[in-house]
């Protein structure tokens, strides 16, 4: 272990501590603001969270590594708790800048916008989330995940008038306690097998002649801490809670759940799989690896599937958007799949696919929601069928609305088509052309129920036609900044941040 | 490539409708006039600048070919590569991703450059025939213009996931304009069939193509180092050119060297890449060709769309489909093509043949024109299957001939409708006396379409005819220990009975709708047509009548850029 370096340890959780800070200045603005001002702390907490942004950025893990390469060594901090690298930095732009839209978009959101505390709340979720992308440590992980977990229980049950509300929280909550007991059982596991917590040291001690012979207590370990993730990223068949909770939950709180939680989990997961089971740790005459990516590749057969076959008969837009989720993490766990590729290059290809995906699908998402929002406070309807005239209520609206949906289905030139192809290309290289297609065919399905949607909003008709749906200014901040950086994502800005992820991704193979 | 500035014609192309598009998107969605006024003005451009590009790589045909003829003689392997490569003028290649080998690369030939102009002309004549439209005006001209902007992008495409992408970018808009503006009664259903069949197609030809590049960098990386080392000096490929890339030249290099022909491909020894996937590629982007038994959503389609879609989408978009089979499928595939054309010309029979009989049978004006697409397309998949210069010149001709034609005929039918109100073909009647610019101008399509001397149906039709008839020697199919030979010949002789039928149903349509007694009592308000309608009549008409005199403004051009992928083909 190298000597401390106090400097190089905090730079590696500045925005955490950042967030820490901002936590505490949105907690005193909240006793000190009348009433009638608290609207602004959503423009404190947006700000706060969008210059956190930049920090991982400006000081990029590379190059505070070339200045003091020693002090640096591997990049495992505080004693080996965090891993300062590059896949943590680009999952923490993602899930700040995440919070920062979402905050944004809560502003004028009856029951939530005005209340200090849902911000705060968001803010420890996310710090939960932040260290979820550089948790190098058994202990680490589960209290990161634990930090993003439970405010969110809090956050889906934010309207505490509202049934639904109510019973999303406990759902969400029931579920999350359940899926987390199971993991932390599997992280004792690993733990009682190895004597080690360092997510770096555990598969040289699962390497030895005991587990080689005796397959049972390492993939059970691993089982378990699948079922956690699988909970976490709403892959099939640990999905149930996804559609009631998105639900139920606030709207803003839906759209920060589906896109920044599932971010840090796919950040979690890859660093935990490729880290903890390696292919050179050999279980019963096969390396590790060959089971989890099996295990991924099913998982992202019947995601996709299921959550794009169940989403075909949705009414409700958030519960079609929940089950798209849910076929979204199935497309991402391709690329989970896909890093059984035969050279490091196209593993972290694969890793960058995902990255990448979850990059874009930050922006479309809550691009989606965001309309979501704006229709459902100006009409009070969640009905997909109550969109209709939607075009001529409102053109912009409907037309970033369609931008959204067509990333997500991975029409060009949205981000989306990129994202797809990342993924398909991945598992290609792997050698699973059958895992390209169900991906192809799947996408095609998807498609169906995201242009039902298009049509709804400039064929049909509606009685409502000539009533305009206002658009406040901070929302006209958050339609612009996530459409533009849709199409960006699927034109030119795919480059440097494809080129990003990959720069990540290797840091991930990187001993 | 020079280091010099060039005007990027191509891009401008591109990028001229994508910025009206967003432009308009940002006008008061009241002011039509200024809208339709941005449409047209951007349509315009976009025409002359085809235009511009049609004529100026006409003007070097002669030097294209002379340069050919110096490579052929040289041979040797990368030959056909070759061909392709240095026939291609006004070339864009900006690196897009590049540590996957995408570059922005455009480029044009003498197969795409009739295609280029062909569009220019259908993107004037569809935003004049939408001239009227008022309902929600701005969104229909965006989407239009970001519909044109697409078709131009695959076919000047000479990345092939450049030509994905403005393939996948093409098919929304048309989505949105056929079900929010097309005909009430069927656009929905149409409109979801048709993309939903056309995306699939190319999503699974997307993933062949994925497959094709990983196996194009192993052969390079291996058995082919020295081809692709050779390729380099030869300056066919780039100096700093990676073995992996997207890059058409490259995988058809490979494609040539043989990296699609080796035995074992997904662990069954008699499997080739080639084998595999050609009819994934071909057929999957022939679904846009309306290539039986995938034609279903096409005569839907047609009819459903607004006319100013039904002219881009017959006119064009299915020449898409025919253009990248060829240049994704064939030109990339040619140990596939030489297997699986074979039997694939039976499809592009019964296209013919069923395409024209069902035409026969419709009573919707409509429908007959979108039927006898189908039937015509047929001719041109099965101008490829011929596999020689003849019959594929003149596939490439029938390209830009129903193009036109098609375009035309929707036109008329369009018109018609609009001041009918019906287009029920029996209870339709006598309009050549209030409608004589649109009789005529059906007259000259139906001419067009039956393959009249004189007009460009016949110098298309017919060479397809005899290359096939010459290729009868040459090509067999074995189904197990069964060979069939000689049968092109038949096939001629059946699919030229699609062409009677074609007679048949245009006579009858002329005569129904044109000729006979005017119904006064029915159609009060019927009169004579703009003069914007004119010109759309006009644009479309003239090349038909052109092309059919003088065939020597197109076919040369076509000659040349279909030998690199007839070396491939072994044929001259």
């Amino acid at each position: 272990m190298n000597e401390f370096h106090l400097g190089i340890n905090l730079l590696a959780i500045l925005p955490e501590i950042g967030l820490v800070l901002l936590a505490i200045a949105i907690l005193a603005l909240d006793l000190y603001w009348p009433e009638s001002r608290r609207r602004n702390i959503a423009y404190v907490a947006a700000v706060g969270l969008a210059f956190l942004a930049t920090l991982p950025v400006i000081f990029s893990p590379d190059m505070i590594r070339n200045i003091d390469p020693e002090a640096f060594g591997n990049g495992l901090l505080w004693g080996g708790m965090v891993r300062y690298d590059m896949l943590s930095q680009i999952f923490k732009v993602m899930v700040l800048i995440a919070a920062a839209l979402t905050s944004l978009m809560a502003i004028d959101v009856k029951g939530v916008g005005r209340k200090g505390e849902f911000y705060l709340i968001v803010v420890v979720s996310t710090l939960g989330m932040t260290l979820m992308s550089g948790a190098a440590d058994l202990i680490m992980a589960f209290v990161a995940l634990e930090t993003t977990s439970i405010p969110l229980y809090i956050l889906a049950a934010f309207k505490r008038d509202d049934n639904k509300s109510a019973e999303s929280g406990l759902k969400y909550f029931l579920y999350g306690s359940f899926a987390s007991g199971l993991m932390l059982y599997g992280l004792s596991l690993l733990y009682g097998f190895t004597g080690h917590t360092n997510l770096y040291s555990l598969a040289q001690f699962l390497n030895t002649e005991t587990f080689a012979s005796n397959p049972l207590p390492a993939l059970g370990a691993m089982a378990l801490v699948v079922v956690g993730f699988g909970f976490k990223v709403s892959a099939v068949p640990f999905h149930f809670w996804t559609p009631d909770v998105y639900e139920g939950a606030p709207t803003p709180v839906t759209a920060f759940l589906s896109v920044a939680s599932k971010a840090a989990s796919f950040a979690l997961l890859a660093r935990f799989f490729v880290a903890v089971f390696p292919e050179s740790v050999v279980i019963g005459e096969q390396g590790l690896q060959t089971f989890w990516v099996q295990l991924a590749a099913v998982l992202s057969v019947i995601s996709m599937t299921l959550g794009n076959v169940i989403a075909l008969a949705q009414r409700n837009i958030k519960r079609l958007l929940a089950y798209s989720s849910i076929a979204q993490a199935g497309y991402t766990l391709m690329g989970v799949a896909a890093i059984q590729a035969n050279t490091v290059d196209g593993q972290s290809q694969a890793v960058a696919a995902i990255a990448f995906y979850m990059f874009m699908y930050v922006f479309t998402n809550l691009l989606a929601f965001a309309v979501v929002i704006l229709f459902s406070e100006a009409t009070g309807s969640e009905t997909i069928a109550d969109l209709a005239g939607l075009s001529r209520r409102n053109p912009m609206l409907a037309l970033a609305m369609t931008i959204g949906l067509l990333s997500l289905g991975g029409v060009p030139p949205a981000a989306g088509f990129f994202g797809k192809f990342f993924l398909f290309k991945s598992a290609v290289e792997s050698g699973m052309v059958w895992l390209a297609l169900v991906g192809v065919i799947n996408a095609i399905i998807a498609l169906y129920y995201y242009l039902v949607v298009i049509k709804v909003m400039y064929v049909d008709r509606s009685e409502d036609e000539n009533k305009p749906i206002p658009v406040s200014r901070p929302y006209v901040w958050v339609l612009g900044v996530t459409t533009v950086a849709v199409i960006a994502l699927g034109t030119f800005a795919a480059q440097p941040i494809f080129i990003w992820a990959v720069e990540s991704a290797k840091s991930l193979f990187a001993a | 490539m020079t280091d010099t500035f060039t005007f990027p014609i191509l891009s401008v192309i591109i990028f001229v409708p994508i910025i009206a598009a967003v432009v308009m998107l940002f006008i008061d969605g009241s002011r039509r006039d200024l809208i339709r006024g941005i449409a047209i003005t951007a349509a315009v451009i976009v025409l002359a600048l085809s235009a511009t590009v049609y004529f100026g790589y006409n003007s070097q045909v002669a030097a294209v070919d002379a340069n050919q003829a110096a490579v052929t003689e040289v041979g040797g392997v990368g030959m056909a590569t070759q061909l392709f490569a240095d026939g291609l003028r006004y070339e864009e290649n900006v690196p897009w991703i590049e540590s996957l080998g995408i570059s922005y690369h455009l480029g044009v030939d003498g197969l795409n450059a009739p295609m280029v102009l062909l569009t220019g002309m259908v993107t004037v004549a569809g935003v004049l025939i939408s001239w009227r439209i008022d309902d929600r005006t701005r969104e229909f001209m965006a989407f239009f213009m970001l519909l044109v902007a697409g078709v131009y992008g695959v076919f000047v495409a000479i990345d092939t996931f450049v030509l994905f992408f403005f393939y996948e970018l093409a098919i929304f808009p048309m989505y949105l304009l056929i079900a929010t503006w097309g005909w009430v009664k069927l656009r929905q259903y149409a409109a979801m069939k048709l993309t939903l069949y056309i995306l699939i197609g190319s999503v699974i030809a997307l993933v062949g193509v994925i497959a094709m590049v990983f196996t194009a960098d192993a052969f390079f990386r291996g058995d082919g180092a020295q081809v692709f080392e050779a390729a380099k000096q030869s300056g066919i490929l780039s100096q700093n050119a990676g073995t992996f890339s997207f890059n058409m030249t490259h995988l058809m290099l490979a494609g040539e060297a043989g990296a699609y022909n080796v035995l074992g491909y997904a662990g069954v020894d008699v499997l080739t890449f080639a084998k595999i996937w050609f009819p994934f590629i071909f057929i999957g982007f022939g679904v846009l060709a309306g290539v039986f038994p995938f034609h279903n959503w096409s005569p839907d389609g047609h009819v459903a769309a607004p006319t100013a879609v039904s002219m881009i989408h017959a006119g064009v978009l299915m020449k898409l489909g025919a253009y990248a089979a060829l240049r994704m499928g064939v030109q990339l595939l040619p140990q596939g093509a030489e297997v699986h054309l074979p039997w694939i010309v039976f499809l592009t029979l019964i296209n013919v043949v069923y395409g024209a009989f069902i035409a026969f049978r419709q009573r919707d004006f409509k429908y007959v024109i979108g039927f006898s697409s189908v039937s015509h397309m047929g001719l041109v998949s099965m101008g490829w299957a011929s596999m020689n210069i003849i019959g594929m010149t003149g596939a490439g001709l029938q390209m830009f001939s129903h193009g036109a034609m098609t375009a035309l005929f929707f036109g008329c039918v369009g018109m018609v409708y609009d001041r009918a109100h019906t287009r029920d073909i029996p209870s339709l009647g006598g309009f050549v006396k209030r409608m004589p610019w649109v009789a005529v101008a059906f007259i000259i399509g139906g001419l067009t379409s039956m393959g009249m001397p004189g007009l460009s149906g016949f110098i298309a039709e017919f060479p397809i005819f005899q290359g096939m008839w010459a290729a009868s020697e040459n090509v067999s199919l074995t189904i197990g220990s069964f060979t069939l030979t000689n049968y092109y010949s038949i096939i001629v002789v059946i699919a030229a009975l699609g062409i009677v039928i074609t007679a048949a149903y245009v006579l009858r349509v002329t005569t129904q709708v044109f000729f006979g007694d005017f119904k006064d009592e029915l159609y009060p308000e019927v009169g004579d047509i703009a003069i914007t309608d004119r010109i759309i009549l006009i644009l479309l008409g003239t090349p038909l009548i052109i092309l059919g005199i003088y065939p020597t403004i197109m076919a040369p051009m076509l000659e040349s850029g279909l030998k690199p992928v007839l070396a491939l083909l072994g044929g001259g």
